[in-house]
């Protein structure tokens, strides 16, 4: 099979302006990715898999990932004036990153038996644009899996048929996959609670020695 | 009746027994499990039906896919917040006396996947529990150590009196209150009227 | 309706041969009736404008109690007549947030959790979650383990197909026999994994690395006794199932899945080869050391229900194949990478997606390492669950009971599906 940076290319000779990028892997030879624009993952999608080269005719896995804000430390050159004398001082400076949501499709080809080519879509941020590009019309085999990533990810698939809940219950009003969700506490009752269970059974019980 | 004069007439052929002990002994021998498999110790059960283990012999090997007709239910795996509402519904459509055995750690406490949202703690938060059998799965002979368990349970059961059994008193609730999805957990997370826990102290 | 299997098809297909050619024979291939054109007419994709109809459609639930549905599955069927027009599966009822409490514990914490997958194939679950993070800490297997886990693998399939064969029968209706017998292979099988692991389904055997304890005294002796005895298991089974007229009526020419959309919608496994696709994991990937055997990979003609039962009893002798030659050639040495760390584990950062074939399909573990002792992600590719994508194409235009048998082929345990 072609390497990824081949596979780059041709898609960006084939749709022009498509913007891609690569996110090296340097553990697992083989299994670098692709970021996709949401706004042109339906096009790359469609090349992949007609490309008679390529051919990846299956979409075998959809994986929601959440990566949380993170707060950067960055160390900036700053001029001021002291003393009436231009000084040079360095700053350390904390920068938020906000966070976003991740979709990754592992693609392979059934029919030339190649394989993985990775699809990495990201939204803007977590709260209001959690928007992708639904890739259902192209694999089928993505639909169940990108409800679910809607399910727990809170990621929504513009152009899914029947984006709807599908492990929760439908009045459920959370994400639970997310890393900052915060389970119902109904640990009211822990005879032998450990690690970080200890503490939610102390609001419960208070331990002797704490009361 | 004293027990000199019960031996003295079996010696003659006269079999005597109170209605009790009757009625008891039928209905421990003829327990009929609901066919109701939650997860990886439903396995498990259809393994303890299968001729190996064979139930059968215990008189309970007559699994019903309807409650209606079943009085042993198995609650045999995780039971999940989404699953509660049924399994609490299956029980109250199930006719008196019923029973029901809490199958493997899940069942009892929500076992491996304790920490999961979506998990029950124990199906008792809900239903009333016989018997309980530990185990991830419990084998299929502690599953056959729980029916004989219930089947003394029941030989000991007593239909009048004060201490008779739930299913005989007219004001005990045969019918528990169906949970409610709600937004983040079920409403209300347990029966409280049910579920009351002994008091934890501990000293660390 | 009177069909028979030629018996040497059946000879032909069995002896696929080691090398899978460009087309390869079609197993199964059975001479069939043309379609009946009643049940076509009944198909058309205007199903619901008969003249018999009422013009009311029924909505049934059958689930999440219900006998036939494999666990706490739910399917939303909407019926006219007997005819289904709609299906919608409903998921979550046994979803034990498996992917939350791996990303909770340590790598080798989530082990335990891969058992209760698939909760009749520890065994190949065991082993996919090892290979994934085995290629993601670099890690290499040695000899004796690959033996070890192609052996338990195998022995992992052969329960499974019988199991799953046991559990189709009875959806049509036989009620006990064939899973009788089906269970007292699985309870020989069991008593070899007891012995090996120390519990009969829940093993958590495989480590990073290898496996976690060696076979017992007398355990290949054992084994080959079981393995030897498996051919006549299996033409007992044979016998009594694969040409009876029931199974027949009931399973040929029902749930017709194309190729085309089987790939499309990413079925994988035994479903997928029976709609005569030639992708199985073994050959493909060729991870562990598969490609020392000799094993053939039946393939099927018409996508039905039958040739997916048909290849399951192909894919048993296959895997007894595959056994006979594993046991035979077991080398001494160690058991785990002396490499491997228990403790304190900590893969390098990046990310990994490993899959295997596990009886149902493609298992797949995708985990994302950011330098921790915890994945950051982790993320299961659970066959049976996108498997049932295309149950409602299957299903359109079919009747009710057979949704069930339908569902019964597609081989599918909740634990797995809901996760």
């Amino acid at each position: 099979m072609e390497t990824l940076e081949q596979i780059k290319c041709r898609i960006e000779a084939a749709i022009p302006g498509v913007g891609l990028d690569i996110q090296c892997n340097r553990v697992v030879p083989g299994q670098a990715s692709l970021v996709v624009p949401p706004a042109r993952a339906l096009e790359v999608a469609r090349f992949l898999r007609d490309d008679s080269r390529l051919a990846l005719d299956y979409c075998s896995n959809v994986s929601g990932v959440d990566w949380l804000d993170r707060v950067v430390e960055e160390h900036v050159r700053v001029t001021r004036l002291v003393d009436g004398q231009e000084r040079v001082f360095e700053e350390c400076r904390e920068r938020r990153v906000p966070g976003h949501l991740e979709a990754v499709y592992h693609l392979y080809s059934m029919r030339l038996k190649h394989g993985p080519v990775i699809l990495r879509q990201r939204t803007v941020n977590r709260v209001d644009q959690a928007r992708l590009a639904s890739l259902t019309p192209v694999w089928r085999s993505a639909e169940f899996q990108e409800r679910e990533a809607y399910d727990l990810f809170g990621i929504v698939f513009e152009g899914h048929p029947d984006l709807r809940r599908i492990l929760m219950w439908d009045e459920f009003r959370d994400s639970p996959m997310r890393k900052d969700y915060v389970e119902p506490d109904d640990y009211e009752y822990e005879p032998t609670p450990h690690d970080d269970l200890r503490e939610k059974a102390r609001r419960h019980y208070p331990i002797e020695a704490d009361a | 009746m004293d027990e000199g004069l019960r031996s003295e007439l079996s010696r003659q052929g006269v079999f005597a027994t109170t209605i009790q002990d009757l009625y008891n002994w039928g209905c421990r021998n003829s327990l009929w499990p609901l066919n109701f498999g939650l997860a990886c110790c439903a396995i498990e059960m259809i393994a303890a039906s299968m001729a190996r283990f064979d139930i059968a012999r215990f008189g309970a090997e007559v699994f019903r896919p309807s409650p209606r007709q079943a009085d042993l239910m198995i609650v045999a795996g995780t039971v999940t917040k989404k699953m509660a509402p049924q399994v609490v519904r299956l029980y109250n459509q199930m006719p008196e006396p019923k029973y029901v055995i809490a199958m493997g750690a899940c069942a009892i406490s929500g076992g491996p996947f304790k920490r999961g949202y979506n998990v029950l703690k124990g199906i008792d938060r809900y239903v009333p529990v016989d018997v309980h059998i530990p185990g991830c799965p419990p084998r299929p002979e502690a599953l056959l150590h729980a029916l004989i368990t219930l089947q003394e349970k029941i030989a000991s059961r007593k239909l009048t009196g004060p201490s008779r059994a739930r299913a005989f008193q007219e004001e005990a609730p045969g019918e528990f209150p169906v949970p409610e999805y709600g937004p983040y957990d079920l409403v209300p997370a347990k029966n409280t009227d049910l579920w009351r826990p002994k008091p934890i102290t501990r000293n660390e | 309706m009177n069909r028979r299997i030629p018996e040497d098809v059946l000879i032909e297909a069995l002896s696929t041969g080691d090398l899978v050619p460009e087309s390869p024979p079609r197993a199964a291939v059975l001479p069939r009736p043309d379609k009946a054109p009643q049940a076509e007419a009944e198909a058309s994709p205007h199903p619901i404008s008969r003249d018999d109809s009422e013009g009311a459609l029924l909505e049934v639930a059958v689930g999440p109690h219900h006998p036939s549905t494999h666990g706490v599955f739910r399917m939303d069927v909407v019926l006219d007549g007997e005819r289904v027009v709609r299906l919608k599966p409903v998921f979550g009822y046994l979803h034990r947030n498996h992917e939350k409490l791996g990303e909770g514990g340590t790598y080798l914490a989530a082990m335990p959790y891969t058992d209760r997958l698939d909760y009749f194939c520890s065994l190949t679950n065991n082993w996919a979650y090892a290979l994934a993070v085995e290629r993601l800490a670099g890690l290499e297997v040695p000899e004796r383990a690959e033996y070890i886990r192609v052996i338990t693998a195998e022995l992992t399939r052969v329960l499974n197909h019988a199991c799953l064969i046991g559990f189709l029968l009875q959806e049509l209706g036989a009620m006990g026999t064939p899973i009788m017998y089906a269970f007292r292979e699985r309870e020989k099988i069991l008593e070899l994994v007891e012995a090996l692991t120390g519990s009969r389904m829940m093993c958590n055997y495989m480590r990073f690395g290898g496996c976690r304890c060696d076979l017992p005294n007398g355990w290949i002796e054992a084994c080959r006794d079981v393995v030897d005895a498996l051919p006549r298991f299996l033409d007992e089974f044979e016998n009594l199932l694969s040409t009876n007229e029931i199974l027949m009526a009931r399973t040929q020419g029902i749930g017709v899945l194309s190729s085309e959309l089987a790939v499309q919608a990413g079925v994988t496994g035994p479903m997928l080869r029976a709609s005569g696709v030639n992708y199985d994991l073994r050959r493909v990937d060729r991870y562990g050391i598969y490609d020392r055997f000799e094993f053939g990979v039946p393939l099927g003609a018409h996508g039905d229900v039958y040739d997916r039962y048909m290849i399951r009893m192909l894919e048993m002798r296959e895997s007894v194949r595959i056994l006979q030659q594993a046991l035979r050639a077991v080398p001494a040495g160690p058991i785990i990478n002396p490499k491997a760390r228990l403790r304190g584990f900590k893969p390098p950062v990046g990310e990994v997606y490993g899959r295997i074939e596990a009886p149902k399909g493609e298992l797949g573990f995708y985990l994302i390492s950011d330098g921790s002792a915890n994945p950051y992600r982790y993320r299961i590719r659970p066959p049976s669950f996108i498997n049932l994508t295309i149950l409602e194409d299957m299903c359109r235009g079919a009747t009710l009971q057979d949704t069930v048998v339908i569902l019964g082929a597609v081989d599918i345990v909740m634990g797995e599906v809901d996760r």
